[in-house]
């Protein structure tokens, strides 16, 4: 693996998304309409302040998990995918840029929706914002490598958008964004404990009500370490010699 | 053959789909040369090409090249393979798909701009590369292949769609190429392109009907045409 492959990589990979700035309008847009319809339909309740900041880091999960997927899926149904197997290019080069290049694109994502949800929106959280973003990032590179790894079981784009219901719904669900987890049936609970989104939530509900400590840095730990296994697990589908 | 070859294929089986679509291939290209892989569609071209970069399962057999297993981890960056469909990225310009391939390869920025006017892409070199016709976005995906001079060159129907005289170029870059010491493995379904070949093999079925040179073929079949010298020797096998 090299750097310089990587890094070029990533310089590509958002080349093209400046070519795309209708894409780009909407992941940078879309969350911020979605946080201010939040704030209006809760209005007068504190659901709002509860989810808010939390959701502020989901966003770029969901976005990135799918530009992710249907990105990679275009690379391996366009042949340029094989092109650069045959090439002196190794699969964490190239799945490196992608993340390094999606996570970029994700913070920008994270710091408009921050900004329009403290200042305009007037979100209140207890915890300091700079770490909201943080997590967002983290949670960004996250949703990347699940989506580079679930881009190999799909063959068409239509596919690979179904992708975000069928895997990342339940986990929104499941994640105690909606109903604390300890109030779902012991059976959810339990699996619940098995989602990534579970501890990208938790490290998000935990930072935007200042609670601090081990647990958060357990879940910090555990988003990080998933994002690095579904990347060397995407690596894996990569396959220099096909049928 | 003089040089010592630059392709060995032993008993080269492949099966794609259910389906056996080369069973004990031999041959060899000769280095330093032009060799045109001739056969109609569906004769087997493309997964023999894609066997011999590497990028294809193969069943049984065994492929050499420049002294290395085919798809061997040196050999990527010593051979060229240019895809039957262009195989870059629409949605940057010319240039830009060069620079990546570039970084790839590790070449020199004025090198891509040699590569762009090897294939005559000057003025479109800005251009993004869906808005360009299909010969154009061709010789994009031939040109990232050129970039870093490699000594043996892939390429599957590079030529298909092109203009006359466009082709006449092409094939002229082909063989100062090959002046140069890089040997070119091209195909084709269009027999007159056989012509412009300094060695021919002729594919059909999955089955190497003959490796020769085109007046040998000529030669061979009385036919003064390569077509009808193709078909009779097709009609005979």
């Amino acid at each position: 693996m090299s750097g310089r492959v990587a890094g070029a990589t990533a310089a590509r990979v958002l080349r093209q998304l400046r070519h795309d700035p209708r894409t780009v309008a909407l992941v940078l847009g879309v969350p911020v309409v979605l946080v201010t319809l939040i704030k209006y339909v809760f209005s007068g309740s504190p659901v709002f302040d509860r989810i808010g900041g939390p959701l502020l880091g989901v966003f770029p999960l969901i976005s990135m998990f799918v530009v992710t997927s249907i990105t990679m899926l275009r690379e391996r149904t366009t042949g340029t995918l094989e092109r650069l197997m045959t090439l002196p290019l190794a699969k964490l080069d190239l799945l490196a840029g992608y993340a390094g290049a999606f996570a970029m694109l994700a913070a920008a994502q994270a710091a408009v929706v921050s900004a329009v949800a403290f200042w305009l929106l007037d979100l209140h959280v207890a915890g300091a914002s700079w770490a909201v973003l943080l997590l967002a990032v983290a949670n960004a590179l996250l949703g990347s490598s699940l989506g580079l790894f679930v881009s190999a079981f799909a063959r068409t784009e239509f596919q690979a958008v179904q992708f975000l219901p069928a895997f990342v719904f339940p986990q929104l669900l499941l994640c105690g964004l909606l109903t604390p987890r300890e109030r779902m049936a012991r059976w959810l609970e339990i699996l619940s404990w098995g989602l990534p989104l579970t501890y990208a939530y938790d490290a998000l509900d935990r930072t935007t009500r200042a609670v601090y400590g081990g647990r958060l840095a357990a879940d910090v730990a555990v988003v990080l370490g998933l994002a690095a296994l579904a990347l060397l697990a995407g690596a894996a589908t990569l396959r220099r010699r096909t049928p | 053959m003089t040089r010592s070859p630059a392709i060995t294929v032993r008993d080269l089986r492949v099966r794609r789909g259910g389906n056996l679509v080369l069973d004990r291939l031999s041959l060899e290209v000769a280095g330093g040369s032009v060799t045109g892989l001739l056969g109609p569609s569906g004769s087997g071209k493309s997964t023999l090409l894609r066997a011999i970069v590497g990028v294809q399962i193969v069943d049984a057999g065994e492929i050499v090249v420049l002294g290395r297993p085919a798809g061997s981890p040196e050999l990527r960056s010593r051979v060229g393979y240019v895809t039957q469909a262009p195989s870059v990225y629409g949605d940057l310009t010319v240039r830009e798909n060069l620079r990546y391939f570039g970084a790839i390869l590790g070449v020199e920025a004025a090198r891509i701009e040699e590569a762009i006017d090897e294939v005559d892409l000057r003025s479109q070199a800005g251009q993004r590369v869906d808005r360009l016709s299909g010969g154009q976005r061709a010789r994009v995906s031939l040109a990232t292949a050129l970039l870093n001079r490699p000594e043996l060159l892939v390429l599957d129907e590079p030529t298909v769609g092109l203009d006359p005289v466009l082709r006449r170029d092409l094939w002229a870059l082909f063989h100062t190429l090959a002046e140069g010491g890089a040997t070119l493995l091209v195909s084709s379904h269009v027999m007159d392109e056989a012509e412009r070949c300094d060695w021919l093999l002729l594919l059909r079925g999955g089955d190497l009907l003959a490796s020769l040179t085109p007046s040998e073929l000529r030669e061979r079949t009385g036919e003064r045409d390569l077509e009808a010298a193709f078909l009779s020797l097709a009609e005979s096998a």
